[in-house]
């Protein structure tokens, strides 16, 4: 998702209430993906190039302009950002409303991280459930624990207990430093202990899908 | 203010009673007060290894209900002046054990003692959550074979999540016991080795008791190893751990096979 800004003319001005409102939260606009509207501006090129300028000076990152086409453009659309079409709009977004405590130090993460970071041994018994993203083990997984990740696992121990990743998704993959898994698992396709390669055990490994076969290789 | 620990296992017959007993006297003889609480309610032990059923009273279930208080129920220890016993009662049940109730006769052991010793009922079930949600410490008590170690792990977890530490976001120490310990049996493979389960377990060592004829002839005397035997190898095993419990850094030896003049002679024979 992207947020849409649309810059009227006379351009100095809306960028002089643009300024107040960036200074009014500061952080709204890190790390977000901005698309400019210019269906309010001049189909020229050095009217586009100036908007676009601008915002990159107040360090807003221009994925893409709205409002234009290629075609009227011409040879003008070098160097601009690429034109978007058949963006849809979604909710209007709330500008936080101007309070006069500071703006906060740490800026809020724009984005929750649905991946999983594990900085102790997974002991016998626990289950680690992570439906949306990575689980990433800072040590061993016990047997009888388990580990259920819709992405990928990593495991920076031994693995003895079972490992399902790429829940619903064929992409997720398993890495563990040590193997002697109980049961690997990815998108479904599974292997018990006994149908994993003896020569495997112990070592650094990766397992994936390969759409029918559940494939369990030793990391070179 | 004193120290809580809970000496804990997931399989029941790995020598929590007996290593509660002494580390407890061993921590008394160091010249803490201690006292050693049996939580193992409808099966207690701890009393008869330390050679006090016949005193026992009270227990822990009548101070939890108001029959009694503390101070009828506490058994003083006759050979070592600072060692106490709190009894488990056998013939109530073990639901006779409220989360109040333990709550407070924790919080009055605290004040009284340096060490409160908990000698945990095996398992993963009520009683043993009840005698480790006060703990400070916890010593984890695991014979070197895969179920007790399996089960072990299962503890640690419990450790990580059940108790008033881990709910206040604080770490709680766990330290391994592995007790029953046969060098030469671990050297054929015939038993886990030392390092296979430090690495299953993940938690510093505080010591290995050897497996030994003086463990066994020590609870049927009705007293704690340390006490029974002090030169005997399991209970300068036990001294050890007791101070490395008081702060004290070395390093843990691996008991080996000594084989005396006599053994040589005439070679191995059954026990």
């Amino acid at each position: 998702m992207a947020l849409v800004l649309t810059p009227e003319m006379p351009v100095a001005d809306w960028l002089e209430q643009f300024d107040a409102l960036l200074a009014r939260s500061p952080a709204y606009f890190i790390n977000r993906p901005v698309v400019v509207d210019v269906s309010g501006l001049p189909q020229k090129r050095p009217d586009l190039m100036g908007i676009v300028n601008e915002l990159q000076a107040r360090k807003i990152r221009v994925m893409a302009l709205e409002g234009t086409e290629t075609a009227t453009l011409g040879a003008d659309a070098r160097g601009l950002p690429p034109i978007l079409s058949d963006g849809r709009p979604s909710t209007p977004i709330d500008v936080p409303p101007q309070t006069n405590e500071a703006a906060p130090a740490t800026p809020p993460d724009p984005r929750p991280s649905t991946s999983m970071v594990i900085d102790r041994p997974v002991r016998s018994g626990q289950s680690i459930y992570c439906p949306d993203g990575d689980v990433t083990i800072l040590g061993s997984v016990a047997s009888g624990a388990e580990i259920v990740a819709g992405g990928s696992i990593h495991i920076y121990g031994a693995l003895r207990g079972r490992a399902m990743a790429g829940w619903g998704n064929k992409n997720g993959r398993i890495f563990c430093q040590s193997l002697d898994a109980e049961l690997l698992a990815v998108d479904g396709l599974y292997k018990t202990a006994d149908e994993i390669d003896i020569g495997l055990r112990g070592r650094p490994v990766q397992a994936w899908s390969n759409g029918d076969v559940l494939v369990v290789e030793a990391l070179a | 203010m004193a120290q809580v620990l809970v000496v804990t296992s997931g399989k029941g017959g790995v020598g929590k009673t007996t290593s509660t007993a002494a580390l407890g006297a061993a921590l008394a003889q160091e010249g803490q007060t201690v006292v050693v609480v049996d939580f193992d309610v409808g099966l207690r032990n701890l009393d008869l290894v330390l050679g006090a059923e016949r005193r026992v009273v009270y227990d822990m279930i009548n101070v939890i209900q108001g029959q009694a208080n503390l101070n009828q129920a506490l058994i003083r220890d006759k050979r070592v002046e600072t060692l106490y016993l709190l009894p488990a009662s056998q013939t109530r049940d073990k639901d006779a054990l409220t989360d109040d109730g333990v709550a407070r006769i924790i919080a009055e052991l605290r004040e009284r003692f340096d060490w409160v010793i908990c000698d945990s009922p095996a398992g993963i079930e009520r009683g043993a959550t009840l005698a480790m949600r006060h703990a400070d410490i916890a010593v984890i008590v695991t014979n070197p074979e895969v179920s007790s170690v399996r089960d072990s792990d299962r503890i640690i977890g419990m450790l990580d999540s059940k108790t008033e530490k881990a709910e206040r976001g604080e770490w709680m120490d766990k330290f391994l016991l592995l007790t029953r310990y046969d060098h030469a049996r671990a050297q054929r493979g015939d038993m886990l080795k030392t390092e296979d389960v430090l690495d299953i377990l993940s938690i510093p060592l505080l010591g290995i008791i050897p497996e030994s004829q003086d463990v066994l002839r020590a609870s049927n005397v009705g007293s704690p190893v340390t006490i029974n035997n002090p030169s005997s190898a399991p209970a300068k095993a036990y001294a050890e751990a007791a101070r490395r419990l008081l702060g004290d850094t070395m390093a843990v030896t691996v008991p080996r096979e000594k084989k005396n003049l006599f053994g040589m002679l005439f070679g191995r024979r059954a026990a």
